[in-house]
């Protein structure tokens, strides 16, 4: 027998808690089950592209810093590590090992605000984003010993950092790194074998290998598919090729090993902050650059960063004077969200909010 | 380490098997014929040995005279990368074949590009504005573009 | 058995979408003027009440004051400040608010944490006027007084004030905790102040 149902369309968002910002969503829903789903953007759209040709180059580094605000940092590196490449800045040893500190520091607390919210979104409302917090904001005191801002840093600058780092940091870090991977067991022992969160989000959102990479999708996102394709190994930048550390790798491409791929990044981050610490040689954080204003040689550049949510890339165009002609950012969130329809498609509502936590993504970055 | 294939020597086997697809090359770049570009991404996709499984970037930039599109291409299992370059010289209705069909993670860029840049691409599914409203007077993207 | 849907919407995604369209080019023209600040009640000498009055004024005004709950209105940055905020380390709920309400309707405070394009401002809007009276409006950092840092862009709403009344203003880009417990202490002694009975 064919039961003639009639199809009802439902907006999720834009404000709505689920959706990480002012993300829209509408879907088409049969029954229970979504049907059909068509992502609307552009509800944080700031033209941050048409500011970067309003501003000069330095000018611009604060607004990279609110472009994804979760991982501040690791924006503010992309983009100076793209106008070095430009315009052929060096950068100090010294300054090289204190970014990837910061940039990895940023992927934990990165990390550990997509998995909180993650599990908000499987329906353990606020109690475990409130543990997440609360290690993150050790990151943040940590960062803000450095910069002195909590959540925009703006502390990279082009040819090395703004300033070194105060001499309280280093103790500082050192026991933020012993704890952290006590902190990590706690969330192992409550979360790895819950029952209810396996019942939520094992075989849950399946994106298979091939769609991934057709799909363009980078970060835990294509890791958790099973692909073992990280900028840190592939084509290392900074310091990275100097340390030891694995790629994380899921075997299905479900939410499950989607989170489990974040967790245990963040594992491997403290690995590298640790190694970085003990080989972090003394000498100048910046080289000779000039404060104001630089005019890179007429070119153009495409320089990417493996930043929390995957490739964050820069495109910049130099026609020679003191602002970029076109600067153009790829964001990983924005471009993760392709393959949010294979996804979701044929999943009742409530699992489509976990498929969708699992993505993790920043409406600053997206929209842009 | 990712290497960059340099435009010339990927140029001289490309110009075999698509005659006149290449209109210049550089040093990481090729500059392709708008009309053999679907043809020619569809080859590099396939080609063993070149296997660009992985678009990882679209841009376009206003020149002026003419808009360019440029493809970051990436191959995952031989770890090198090239960039495509496309022009497109009519100002008031530009348009390109799209590449939706070989990448879908073009699908959302296009669309971006569209909107801000204000050109057409051709097959794509779902060709509207997407991070703007409709009814939106211009393309922020252009240089011509006053938003004040 | 099989579900079949049978027939297609009343509107199509062409259709609501252009509708989406009018709907903000006719906010934009109609908020070109930001909305005057409604405290100069603040200063102005308030007529004498009765004994009963202005102790019943008390127990009211003690009440909203302090039972502040915040809808979800979080479209950028300004939201993880928000969220460090309302996390165990500054804990919001020393101020009666740590409910953080998802429907507008169980609401009295809205917290605008982030940028206001002029695409989400209808939605704004809608979710002021959604909300029960009284309600109260904290414009936080430096996009939600003036547009901040993204002012001469042309998707930014400049202000939150062009769309909705404000309360209180918290600068910073963005706010400390610190500073936005402040202003959250600004506006219970700007609730402390109302009379609710006037002649």
């Amino acid at each position: 027998m064919v039961m003639k149902t009639e199809p009802l369309v439902l907006n999720i968002g834009p404000a709505h808690p689920s959706t990480h910002g002012v993300f829209r969503m509408r879907a088409t829903l049969d029954g229970e089950v979504i049907i059909d789903v068509e992502p609307i953007f552009g509800y944080l759209h700031r033209g941050i592209e048409k500011l970067a040709e309003e501003r000069t180059y330095q000018q611009f580094i604060p607004l990279t810093d609110r472009l994804d605000y979760v991982s501040a940092m690791g924006n503010n590196m992309a983009y100076c590590m793209a106008v070095e490449k430009l315009a052929a800045i060096p950068v100090p040893e010294r300054a090289e090992y204190i970014r990837v500190i910061m940039a990895e520091l940023q992927r934990i607390a990165s990390h550990l605000i997509a998995v909180g919210s993650f599990l908000n979104d499987c329906g353990a409302f606020m109690t475990p984003i409130l543990y997440m917090v609360r290690e993150r904001e050790k990151i943040v005191d940590l960062f803000e010993m450095v910069s002195g801002q909590r959540l925009t840093y703006n502390y990279m600058r082009f040819g090395g950092l703004s300033q070194d780092v105060p001499d309280e940091f280093l103790p500082a870090l050192r026991k933020f790194i012993d704890q952290m991977p006590r902190y990590l067991d706690e969330y192992d022992q409550l979360l790895k074998e819950n029952e209810i969160l396996l019942a939520r989000t094992k075989g849950v959102g399946i994106l298979s290998k091939e769609t991934a990479i057709n799909c363009s999708m980078t970060g835990p996102m294509l890791r958790g598919s099973g692909v073992p394709w990280d900028l840190r190994k592939a084509d290392p930048y900074s310091v990275y090729s100097r340390f030891e550390f694995d790629i994380p790798c899921g075997a299905r491409g479900d939410s499950y090993d989607r989170y489990r791929v974040r967790v245990e990044e963040m594992r491997q981050s403290v690995r590298i902050i640790r190694q970085a610490m003990e080989q972090l040689p003394v000498g100048p954080v910046r080289s000779k650059t000039p404060v104001m204003l630089i005019r890179p040689p007429a070119g153009e550049v495409y320089s990417h960063v493996e930043s929390p949510k995957g490739e964050l890339g820069f495109y910049l165009v130099s026609d020679g004077s003191i602002a970029p002609y076109r600067c153009h950012i790829r964001g990983p969130s924005f471009i993760n969200l392709t393959a949010l329809r294979e996804m979701i498609v044929g999943w009742k509502v409530a699992d489509a909010i976990v498929i969708f936590g699992s993505i993790d993504i920043v409406m600053g970055e997206v929209d842009r | 380490m990712t290497r960059a294939i340099s435009g010339e020597e990927l140029a001289a086997g490309l110009e075999q098997r698509i005659p006149g697809s290449i209109i210049g090359t550089s040093k990481e770049s090729i500059l392709v014929n708008n009309q053999s570009l679907l043809s020619l991404a569809a080859h590099l996709k396939t080609e063993p040995g070149l296997e660009f499984d992985f678009l990882s970037s679209i841009t376009a930039v206003d020149y002026y005279d003419y808009f360019e599109v440029i493809y970051q291409l990436t191959s995952l299992e031989h770890n090198h990368s090239i960039v495509l370059k496309v022009r497109c010289h009519d100002r008031e209705n530009p348009a390109i074949p799209s590449l939706v069909g070989l990448w879908r993670g073009a699908e959302l860029q296009e669309q971006e590009i569209f909107d801000l840049m204000g050109i057409r691409f051709e097959g794509h599914p779902n060709m509207k504005r997407i991070v703007l409203w409709e009814g939106f007077q211009g393309h922020p993207q252009r240089r011509d573009f006053l938003s004040w | 058995m099989d579900l079949v849907p049978t027939r297609r919407f009343v509107y199509s995604d062409a259709d609501l979408d252009q509708h989406e369209g009018e709907v903000i080019e006719a906010l934009k023209a109609r908020s070109q003027q930001p909305i005057p600040d409604q405290d100069q009640w603040l200063s102005e000498k308030a007529p004498e009440a009765g004994i009963l009055l202005t102790s019943v004024d008390k127990v009211i005004d003690w009440a909203r004051s302090n039972a502040l709950w915040s809808v979800v209105c979080f479209p950028a940055c300004c939201a993880f400040e928000f969220i460090s905020t309302a996390a165990s380390r500054f804990d919001i709920s020393r101020f009666g608010m740590e409910i953080i309400r998802a429907s507008p309707r169980q609401a009295d405070l809205m917290i605008t944490a982030g940028t206001l394009t002029w695409k989400m401002a209808p939605n704004v809007r809608r979710i002021y006027d959604q909300m029960a009276e009284p309600k109260y409006v904290i414009a936080m950092g430096a996009c939600g007084i003036s547009g901040g840092i993204f002012q001469s862009s042309y998707g930014v709403v400049p202000g939150y004030s062009r769309i909705v009344p404000v309360d209180v203003y918290v600068p910073g880009c963005p706010p400390r905790p610190e500073a936005l417990l402040y202003g959250i202490r600004m506006l219970q002694d700007k609730i402390s102040k109302a009379k609710v009975f006037r002649k």
